[in-house]
C-alpha cells in the first residue's frame, strides 16, 4: 500500500497543465480527485513517474446551465452535485447517480470529470451520461474540442482524450419539459462498484408517448454500455408495461458481462433486465410529474 | 438486577461510561504503529505469487541497490540459527521463511530490512523470486484422494495430506438411534473461509538491547504471557530467555483470535532487531492481514439429524473435513483439535451424538477459528440450529414450537450433554419466549402468509444458540501445557485508590472499565479510582490472555477472588481501628460496621490508609492480593434470535427488516458495554451470514484478498439491532456471570440463514450455504421458477 516514487506537478492554469502533458508524455498521469488514480498507485497496479494535479487550475468547478446546456466543470466534486437543488430538482438521473458513488468521504473528493476520464466501465457517471446524450469538453495543445460522449469510450480504461488533453466541461443538454431520469444500481455493499447499473432518462410528449429514450448500463462490458436497441423501441411508444418489458429484455440483450466475484455473467444480464424495469419505471414517473 | 452499590461506587450493574473511551475518541489510544523509537527499522514483507512452488532462486541485487535497503533475509540466512520453522500451538509446524518451496499465495518469501517504509516498500517490489510451479491443492476432498499430490514433503513419512482424526461421543448408541428414528434429516452444510479484519492488522516492533540483553516486543497480541514463553521455548537456543523478554501489547484495534497466533513477521523482525541491535518495525497492509493471517472456519460438515414420530429429537450424527490450510496452527486448547465443536448438540436435549472431524492440508494459508468463535462453536451453533430448522420444516412444526418442544429444560440443569460438557445454568424456553413477545412472533407469520400468497418473499428465522465460554478448567484445558487459568493482582494504595493487574488483554472490549466495577463492587471502592492494565509482561501477573469470550468468567472471577482476599485483610484491619472482633462487623459494599452499632464504621478507605500507617502488630503492612483462578467449569451464555428477511425476486438481494436478539450472559456487570458486545457481534454475524468470504481459484490463487472483495458490512447494510436480555446466573462463577463478547457472533448467522430458507421453503428450497449473496439467492429463485 506504498506507492514507487514519483514526481509531483502542480500547474496553475491550463495552459500550463497541457505544456507539461505534452511534455511528459505517456508517462503523466493527471490527478482530480484522486479515488481512483491513488489506490491504484499505492497497489502499484499503476506506478506513473509523474503525477500532473490539476486541482490548483482556477474556474474549472462550477455547475450551470447556460446555452441549452448543464454544464459542468470538471472539477466539480460528487458531493457539489448532492448538494445542488438545480441538480436535485432538474437532473434526478445524476442525483440518483452522484449519492450511489462509492461512499460520501469518496463524494467530498471525486470528481464527475475524473469519474468519466477514468474511463472505468464499473464508474457511473459513463452510464448516466451516456443516457443523457452528453458532450465532454477536451483542452489541449491544439485547443478546445468537444467529443459527444457515445464515442468518448474507446475501451477499458481508455478515452478520446490525446495524453496532452484535459476533460474540463461536461455539457448535458437541458431536458425539455416532460422528461424524467433515474438511476438504479445493484451493489454488493455500499461504496462497491455496481453488480449491475442501470440509468435511464425518458420525455414524453403530451399525448403520454414516449419522444425520446437513453439508457446507459454500468460495468457489464469492457466499456459503458449504451443500449440503443432498447432506447429505438420506446422511442414512439405508450410506455406501458410491455413496452418497459421489452425494452428491458433488449437492454439485457446489449449488455456483456463477464463472472466474477459479483455473479456470474447470466446473473449479471438478468440484473441488467430487472434494473432497467425499475429505473425505466421510475423515469416515467418523474417525467410524468414534469409533465 | 438492582446494583448493589451507589451510581458513585459504579459497581456491577451500572452502565458506566467506558474509562478507555476518552482517549481513543481523542485518537490518543497508542496503538504498535504510533510507537516510534530512535533509529527504528522497517520491515516489509515479499510474498509468493504462487499457491504452491518450489524456489529455484532469490535475487536480491536490485532490492539491496535500493537507497536506504540494508538487507533482504530469506529462509537461508534464518535456517543458519534455526528459526526457518517454528512450532505452532497445535504442535505442527510452520515455516518462518521458506528455503525449499511456498506452500500458499501470499506466504512470507523473502523480508526486507530498509532505514524507512518507503524504502523497505520499493526494496520488497523489486526482490526477484524465481518459481517452479507445483501442483495445486485446494479442494479438502481431493487433498485425501488416493493420488493427490503430497504437500508436507518436509514431514519424513508422511504420505497423504490427512492431519488428523478426532471423534467424540458414542457411535453405536448413536448410529442405534438413526436405525430406530421414525424421520432423520440429512444436508451438507459449508461454513466458507473468512477473516476477522480487525481495523488494526498485526504488527510489532521488536528491540533486542545488545548491552543488556533484553528483548522487547510491543506487538499486536491478545496473549502476551504466552507469546513471551513461547519466545522464550523457541528462540532459546540463540540466546533468548524468559526474564529476558518483555512484550508489551499496548492499546490493540480488534483482535477477534486474529492476534492470538505468532506470524512469521513477528519472528523475522525479532531476528532482525537481534542481528542488527537496532529497532525493527513490521506493519502488516490490509492485503497482507486478509490473505496471509489466521482465518476462521473452512468446515465441510456433513450432518443428519434423528427424531421420534412425536418430533421429539433423538440423536445428531456429524463428519466434517477440517481445511487447515498448509499448517495446523489454530489457537484451539491443545487437547481439542476441533475447539470445542462437540458443543454441536446445543440448546437441546439428546440423547445419543457422535461427531467425526478430519483435518486436512491444501494449499492455504493457515488458521482456523480467529472469527469471534468460542473455538469452533459457530459451527457447531450453526449446524444444530439448521438442521433443528430443517426438521421442524419436514414435520411442518413451527421452528418456534419445534425448539420448545426439545429444548434442555430448566429443571434439568446442571445437564450433562450426549457428548459430556455439563451446563451450568440455562432457561432456553424463557429467551425464546422473549424474543417471540418482542417480536410479535404470532403476527409475523400471519403477516408472513399473507405476503406468500401476494407473491412477496418475506422468512423468519430463528436460533437459539448454546455458548461454552471461559476456558478453562486446568484439567482438560491448556496450551502448549500452560494451564488456561487467569489473573489478578491488586493493590490497594494508602489513600484508598487502588491499581489492579490481569493476565488479560483488551482489544477494545473495555476491561479498563468491565474490571473496575468488578473491584468496585466487592471493594466499594469507586470503579473511578481503580487504574486497571494489561498487557506489559513485566508488570501484569501471568495469564493466558484474552480470547474465546474467557476474560469475565476466567479474570473477572480472578478479580473477584483478589478482591475477597484484599477485603478479609482490610475486615481485621478495621477490627482492630474499631476494637473489636472480626465477627462483630458488617461489610456493605466500601465499609465495614459494628454489629447493631452502624455509626461506628472504618470505610474501605480508613482501611486502606491504616494498612500503611497503623496497622496491627504482627500483620504485614499493605493491602494487596493476587489471584490465579482456576475455573471449576466451563460458562454457557445462551440466547435467542430472530430475524425477518424480505427477498428481491428481481435481484437476489436479501434484507434484514428486523432482528431481535435477546441474550442471556449470567450476571450483568455493565449493561452498556454488553450491549455493545451484542450489537457488535450481530453484525460480525451478519457478515459472513449475507457478505464475507475469502475463497481460492483452482490456482490457489486467493479472492477476496481486499476490501474491494472482501465484503466488511458498513452501516448502511447493518440492521437495526433490537437487544434485551433474561439473566440466568452463573451456579459456579464467583460473580454468576458467563462472558457475552462472542455469543451474537455465534448465534447469528443462523438465524439469518433460517429466516432466508423459511422465505424460499414453499418454492422447495432446503438449504442455501452462507454467505447468502444475491447472485446465491438469484439462482435458486430462478432454478425453483421464479423469474422477478
Amino acid at each position: 500500500m506504498i506507492p514507487a516514487a514519483f514526481a509531483y506537478h502542480a500547474p496553475k492554469s491550463l495552459t500550463e497543465a497541457t505544456a507539461l502533458l505534452a511534455k511528459l508524455g505517456d508517462g503523466a498521469k493527471v490527478l482530480s480527485g484522486g479515488q481512483s488514480l491513488i489506490p491504484l498507485m499505492k497497489l502499484r497496479l499503476t506506478s506513473p513517474p509523474h503525477v500532473v494535479d490539476i486541482n490548483g487550475i482556477q474556474g474549472l468547478a462550477y455547475l450551470k446551465e447556460a446555452d441549452g446546456f448543464l454544464r459542468i466543470g470538471a472539477l466539480t466534486r460528487e458531493s457539489d452535485l448532492d448538494e445542488s437543488e438545480l441538480i436535485r430538482t432538474r437532473y434526478p438521473l445524476l442525483h440518483d447517480t452522484c449519492k450511489v458513488i462509492a461512499d460520501p468521504l469518496v463524494r467530498n473528493m471525486a470528481t464527475v470529470g475524473g469519474n468519466l476520464a477514468h474511463g472505468d466501465p464499473a464508474n457511473d457517471h459513463p452510464a448516466a451520461m451516456l443516457a443523457l446524450g452528453a458532450q465532454v469538453v477536451a483542452v489541449g495543445g491544439k485547443g478546445e474540442r468537444r467529443i459527444p460522449i457515445a464515442s468518448f469510450f474507446t475501451g477499458p480504461f481508455e478515452t478520446a482524450l490525446e495524453p496532452d488533453e484535459i476533460l474540463t466541461e461536461i455539457r448535458v443538454p437541458v431536458p425539455p419539459a416532460g422528461s424524467g431520469g433515474a438511476y438504479v444500481k445493484m451493489e454488493r455493499k455500499v461504496g462497491d462498484f455496481a453488480t449491475a447499473a442501470v440509468a435511464a432518462q425518458v420525455t414524453l410528449a403530451a399525448s403520454g408517448v414516449c419522444e425520446s429514450a437513453g439508457i446507459g448500463l454500468t460495468n457489464v462490458g469492457l466499456t459503458p454500455i449504451q443500449a440503443s436497441r432498447a432506447e429505438a423501441a420506446l422511442k414512439g411508444k405508450r410506455p406501458d408495461e410491455a413496452a418497459i418489458a421489452e425494452a428491458a429484455r433488449l437492454a439485457a440483450e446489449a449488455a456483456q458481462p463477464t463472472d466474477d466475484l459479483r455473479g456470474p455473467a447470466e446473473y449479471k444480464k438478468d440484473l441488467v433486465r430487472v434494473l432497467t424495469t425499475r429505473a425505466l419505471r421510475r423515469a416515467l414517473e418523474r417525467a410524468t410529474a414534469r409533465r | 438486577m438492582e446494583p448493589r452499590t451507589t451510581a458513585d461506587v459504579g459497581g456491577m450493574g451500572h452502565s458506566l461510561k467506558r474509562k478507555e473511551d476518552p482517549r481513543f475518541i481523542r485518537g490518543r489510544g497508542t496503538y504498535v504503529d504510533d510507537v516510534q523509537l530512535p533509529g527504528m527499522l522497517y520491515l516489509d514483507i515479499v510474498r509468493s505469487t504462487h499457491a504452491h512452488a518450489k524456489i529455484v532462486k532469490i535475487d536480491s541485487a536490485k532490492a539491496l541497490a535500493v537507497p536506504g535497503v540494508l538487507a533482504v533475509i530469506t529462509g537461508a540466512d534464518l535456517a543458519k540459527y534455526n528459526l526457518h520453522w517454528m512450532p505452532t500451538l497445535m504442535s505442527d509446524t510452520q515455516m518462518v521463511l521458506p528455503v525449499e518451496k511456498v506452500m500458499y499465495q501470499a506466504q512470507e518469501v523473502a523480508a526486507v530490512l530498509a532505514t524507512s517504509r518507503y524504502a523497505a516498500a520499493d526494496g520488497a517490489a523489486v526482490v526477484e523470486v524465481e518459481y517452479d510451479p507445483l501442483p495445486v491443492v485446494v479442494d479438502p476432498r481431493k487433498a485425501l484422494e488416493p493420488g493427490a499430490p503430497v504437500l508436507r514433503t518436509d514431514k519424513k513419512d508422511k504420505k497423504d495430506n490427512h492431519i488428523w482424526h478426532w471423534e467424540w461421543g458414542e457411535k453405536a448408541a448413536t448410529d442405534r438411534a438413526f436405525t430406530e428414528a421414525a424421520v432423520t434429516v440429512k444436508e451438507n452444510i459449508y461454513l466458507p473461509r473468512i477473516h476477522v479484519a480487525s481495523i488494526e492488522t498485526c504488527g510489532c516492533i521488536a528491540h533486542f538491547d545488545k548491552i543488556d540483553g533484553k528483548l522487547t516486543v510491543w506487538m499486536t497480541t491478545q496473549a502476551p504471557h504466552a507469546i513471551r514463553t513461547v519466545f522464550a521455548l523457541v528462540a532459546g537456543h540463540v540466546g533468548l530467555t524468559e526474564h529476558k523478554i518483555r512484550i508489551i501489547s499496548p492499546d490493540i484495534g480488534g483482535g477477534f483470535g486474529g492476534k492470538v497466533p505468532v506470524y512469521p513477521g513477528y519472528v523475522i523482525a525479532v531476528a532482525a532487531s537481534v542481528l542488527t541491535g537496532k529497532p525493527v518495525k513490521w506493519i502488516e497492509d490490509r492485503m497482507e492481514n486478509l490473505q496471509a493471517d489466521s482465518f476462521a472456519r473452512d468446515y465441510h460438515i456433513t450432518a443428519e439429524l434423528a427424531a421420534n414420530k412425536d418430533g421429539k429429537l433423538t440423536a445428531l450424527r456429524i463428519k466434517t473435513l477440517a481445511d487447515h490450510g498448509y499448517t495446523d496452527a489454530a489457537a484451539n486448547p491443545s487437547k481439542f483439535p476441533a475447539g470445542l465443536f462437540h458443543v454441536c448438540t446445543g440448546s437441546y436435549d439428546l440423547k445419543a451424538a457422535h461427531v467425526e472431524v478430519d483435518g486436512v492440508y491444501t494449499n492455504k494459508p493457515p488458521g482456523g477459528i480467529a472469527y469471534r468463535c468460542s473455538f469452533r462453536v459457530t459451527e457447531a451453533v450453526h449446524t444444530i440450529e439448521r438442521m433443528v430448522d430443517l426438521m421442524a420444516h419436514q414435520l411442518d412444526i413451527d421452528p418456534a414450537e419445534f425448539r420448545m418442544k426439545n429444548f434442555v429444560k430448566p429443571e434439568q440443569f446442571p445437564y450433562k450433554s450426549a457428548l459430556g460438557w455439563e451446563y451450568d445454568s440455562g432457561n432456553y424456553a424463557g429467551a425464546l419466549q422473549k424474543a417471540m413477545d418482542t417480536i410479535s412472533y404470532a403476527e409475523l407469520r400471519k403477516e408472513q402468509a399473507a405476503r406468500r400468497a401476494r407473491g412477496e418473499l418475506m422468512g423468519i428465522g430463528i436460533s437459539s444458540f448454546t455458548e461454552i465460554v471461559g476456558a478453562g478448567p486446568s484439567k482438560h484445558f491448556d496450551i502448549l501445557g500452560l494451564k488456561m487459568f487467569d489473573s489478578c493482582e491488586i493493590r490497594v494504595h494508602p489513600t484508598g485508590k487502588a491499581i489492579a493487574r490481569f493476565g488479560t488483554k483488551s482489544q477494545g472490549q473495555g476491561h479498563e472499565t468491565t474490571y473496575a466495577q468488578i473491584l468496585a463492587e466487592e471493594l466499594g471502592i469507586p470503579a473511578r479510582d481503580i487504574q486497571v492494565e494489561e498487557g506489559d509482561t513485566d508488570t501484569a501477573p501471568y495469564g493466558l490472555g484474552t480470547y474465546a469470550s474467557r476474560s469475565t468468567p476466567v479474570a473477572g472471577a480472578a478479580a473477584a477472588v483478589a478482591a475477597r482476599k484484599v477485603r478479609d485483610k482490610a475486615r481485621k484491619i478495621a477490627a482492630h481501628l474499631l476494637e473489636v472482633a472480626e465477627d462483630d462487623l458488617v461489610w456493605e459494599p466500601g465499609k465495614f460496621s459494628v454489629k447493631g452499632a452502624p455509626s461506628q464504621s472504618k470505610t474501605i478507605q480508613d482501611c486502606a490508609f491504616a494498612a500503611y500507617t497503623n496497622h496491627p502488630q504482627g500483620m504485614e503492612a499493605g493491602l494487596e492480593a493476587v489471584s490465579y483462578y482456576d475455573p471449576p467449569n466451563l460458562t454457557y451464555p445462551f440466547g435467542s434470535y430472530i430475524c425477518v428477511v424480505d427477498v428481491d425476486a428481481g435481484t437476489g438481494e436479501v434484507k434484514v427488516r428486523r432482528f431481535v436478539a435477546i441474550d442471556d450472559c449470567g450476571n450483568i456487570i455493565n449493561p452498556m458495554i454488553v450491549q455493545g458486545q451484542v450489537h457488535g457481534g450481530l453484525t460480525m454475524g451478519l457478515a459472513p451470514a449475507l457478505f464475507e468470504e475469502i475463497s481460492y481459484d483452482e490456482h490457489g490463487n486467493v479472492q477476496g484478498g481486499s476490501f474491494i472483495d472482501y465484503l466488511v458490512p458498513t452501516a448502511v447494510e447493518t440492521p437495526k439491532w433490537e437487544t434485551g436480555h433474561t439473566i440466568t446466573p452463573s451456579p459456579h462463577h464467583p460473580l454468576g456471570a458467563k462472558g457475552v463478547g462472542e455469543s451474537a457472533t455465534v448465534g447469528a448467522p443462523a438465524a439469518i440463514a433460517n429466516a432466508v430458507v423459511d422465505a424460499l421453503w414453499h418454492l422447495g428450497v432446503r438449504h442455501v450455504d452462507i454467505p447468502i449473496t444475491p447472485a446465491k439467492v438469484w439462482k435458486l429463485l430462478r432454478e425453483h421458477g421464479v423469474r422477478g
